[in-house]
């Protein structure tokens, strides 16, 4: 689905180039969930941007299904969920939710159709006529993840979607985008601070290091498929959210 | 509701009730030298009550008081076929007219200038320190020029007063649709690039709806001078019809009321036209669900 390597990316700013990303090497399956987790500056968004084509990566090479992110992109390959949702104010939840459809061009029936689907998904059905204000935010990031998933790509980037909002909203929204990836078959790539969130969502766990940024190491967390909240109490889950700690740690995650 | 209407009303009723004891202590101070030499002239005597009726009372005082100009204005506005090239109503409604069409002018010109400068950069770099620059110059120095000029190639009445007015208004809808066409934030231009949507689609589905809050102040601000150029725009064509015709013939006859009259007539129709901006502002942002 994507594959990296030798991916480097250096910033010219005002006081000298900073390396965002060097040497990287990435590869993701399809169906996978795949965590890239990491203190800040560690690159983690920069690498979901490159995947997307909002950023150019200065060495190396990087496919997303078999081309480059750019025909990717052209070819609307992906959806992308940003930290915050993005939504348009003066949009209502359903035309939010149509944006894309929009711009791709698809028949009005199509578009509210495939709106209504989409709010069903994230538990959202009633509120189509609602502005972005009327909504609490784990309703509106629920809203923006429903945008991404209309048009149906089978890559979902998502940027710390839940990361700022509270454990509880945040539980709540992990299990049911667990429900979501688990029915949909998708991949997806998911950015996030918390070791919790990445061993509950993940197959496989990106643990990344800051200046420069790079991969630390790459923890398969093989738990069962399907999964509930109380798997979180497990040993087994235990033990591989002690394994991210330790990378993290390794990986100077900790010292200032 | 007694309350609200207290809240809302005492206070700009008490600064009303100051500038008219104000006024008429002023119109006493300012008109009584000539009523006194009209008494020495005339050889009579004359009390302090005469003297402070007198003068509030002249044909051609210096200051006049506002029951003269309400007199005037009643006259000239209510008491007089609209069609009468005396009544006020016909005079305000030929500057409306070349203030709408300035207004619509101008607004459009600076829409149009906010998308050059905001989506080919050699135009913001080019074409911003003129923009500027045309507002420093004084309109009064301008509008003959356009009135000649315009006059030589055949071209008179409405349409040269209309782009005097528009030379004015479009400079702050343009400064202002700059902005708001560059409003939009990073995250939700980001959006659109993820769906590799067109330029077009850009500007339709995001910095024109994000530029509208910006918009209708902007237009407030140029209706209101748009008003200003319309009546400069009337004094160079020999002071025939309009409000600033009014003016200009009220100096030059010494008619303090009719200037004044014309001044209180121009005044409304500013607030008016600014209200009616206001109202389709937020008739705008409602229908966009912004409103809270």
């Amino acid at each position: 689905m994507i594959d990296a390597r030798g991916l480097s990316l250096v910033f010219q700013t005002a006081d000298g180039p900073v390396h965002a990303l060097a040497d990287v090497d990435l590869a993701i399956e399809r169906h996978a969930f795949v965590s890239l987790i990491g203190p800040s500056g560690c690159g983690k968004t920069t690498l979901l941007r490159v995947i997307a084509d909002l950023e150019q990566p200065t060495a190396g090479s990087i496919t997303v299904e078999g081309v480059t992110p750019e025909a990717a992109r052209l070819a609307r390959a992906y959806g992308y969920v940003f930290q915050a949702p993005a939504l348009y104010p003066w949009r209502t939840v359903a035309k939010n939710v149509a944006l894309p459809l929009e711009i791709m061009g698809l028949p009005r029936a199509e578009r509210m159709e495939r709106v209504k689907r989409n709010l069903a998904l994230v538990n959202l059905e009633g509120f189509e006529r609602k502005y972005p204000w009327q909504l609490s935010g784990g309703m509106q990031q629920r809203a923006s993840i429903a945008r991404a998933l209309t048009f149906d790509p089978d890559l979902l980037l998502m940027d710390e979607p839940f990361g700022a909002l509270d454990e509880i909203v945040r539980d709540h929204l992990n299990l049911q985008l667990h429900g979501l990836w688990h029915r949909t078959k998708k991949t997806v790539v998911f950015v996030t601070h918390s070791i919790l969130e990445a061993v509950f969502l993940s197959t496989k766990i990106v643990v990344m290091s800051p200046r420069p940024g790079r991969i630390h190491d790459v923890i398969a967390c093989d738990l069962p498929r399907e999964r509930t909240l109380e798997l979180r109490e497990t040993p087994e889950f235990l033990a591989i959210a002690q394994r991210v700690r330790d990378g993290l740690k390794a990986g100077h995650a900790y010292v200032d | 509701m007694i309350g609200w209407l207290t809240r809302t009303f005492l206070p700009v009723l008490t600064v009303l009730a100051a500038i008219v004891v104000i006024w008429y202590a002023a119109a006493i101070w300012m008109n009584q030298p000539f009523q006194r030499d009209t008494y020495v002239r005339q050889g009579v005597d004359w009390t302090l009550p005469q003297l402070v009726r007198d003068t509030w009372n002249q044909d051609r005082p210096v200051l006049p008081t506002p029951h003269q100009i309400w007199g005037e204005l009643e006259r000239t506005v209510f008491n007089m076929a609209p069609t009468s090239r005396r009544s006020l109503v016909y005079h305000a409604q030929i500057t409306l007219s070349s203030t709408l069409l300035g207004f619509a002018m101008g607004t459009v010109l600076g829409i149009l200038i906010a998308v050059g400068i905001v989506h080919v950069k050699s135009l913001d770099q080019s074409l911003m320190p003129w923009i500027i620059a045309s507002q420093t110059v004084p309109i009064l120095a301008i509008a003959p020029m356009i009135i000649v000029v315009l006059g030589a190639i055949g071209l008179s009445g409405l349409v040269p007063k209309a782009i005097i007015s528009s030379y004015l208004a479009f400079f702050p809808v343009a400064v202002g649709m700059v902005k708001g066409l560059r409003s939009p934030e990073v995250l939700h231009l980001d959006l659109l690039r993820t769906y590799s949507a067109s330029p077009w689609q850009v500007f339709w589905r995001l910095r024109w709806p994000s530029a509208l809050p910006f918009l209708f102040p902007a237009m407030r601000v140029a209706i209101a001078i748009a008003l200003v150029g319309a009546i400069v725009a009337e004094l160079p064509t020999g002071a025939v019809a309009g409000l600033g015709a009014r003016l200009l013939s009220g100096f030059y006859f010494g008619q303090t009321l009719q200037i004044w009259a014309a001044l209180i007539v121009a005044a409304v129709l500013a607030g008016l036209l600014v209200s009616i901006v206001g109202l389709a502002n937020r008739l705008v942002l409602w229908r966009m669900g912004m409103s809270r």
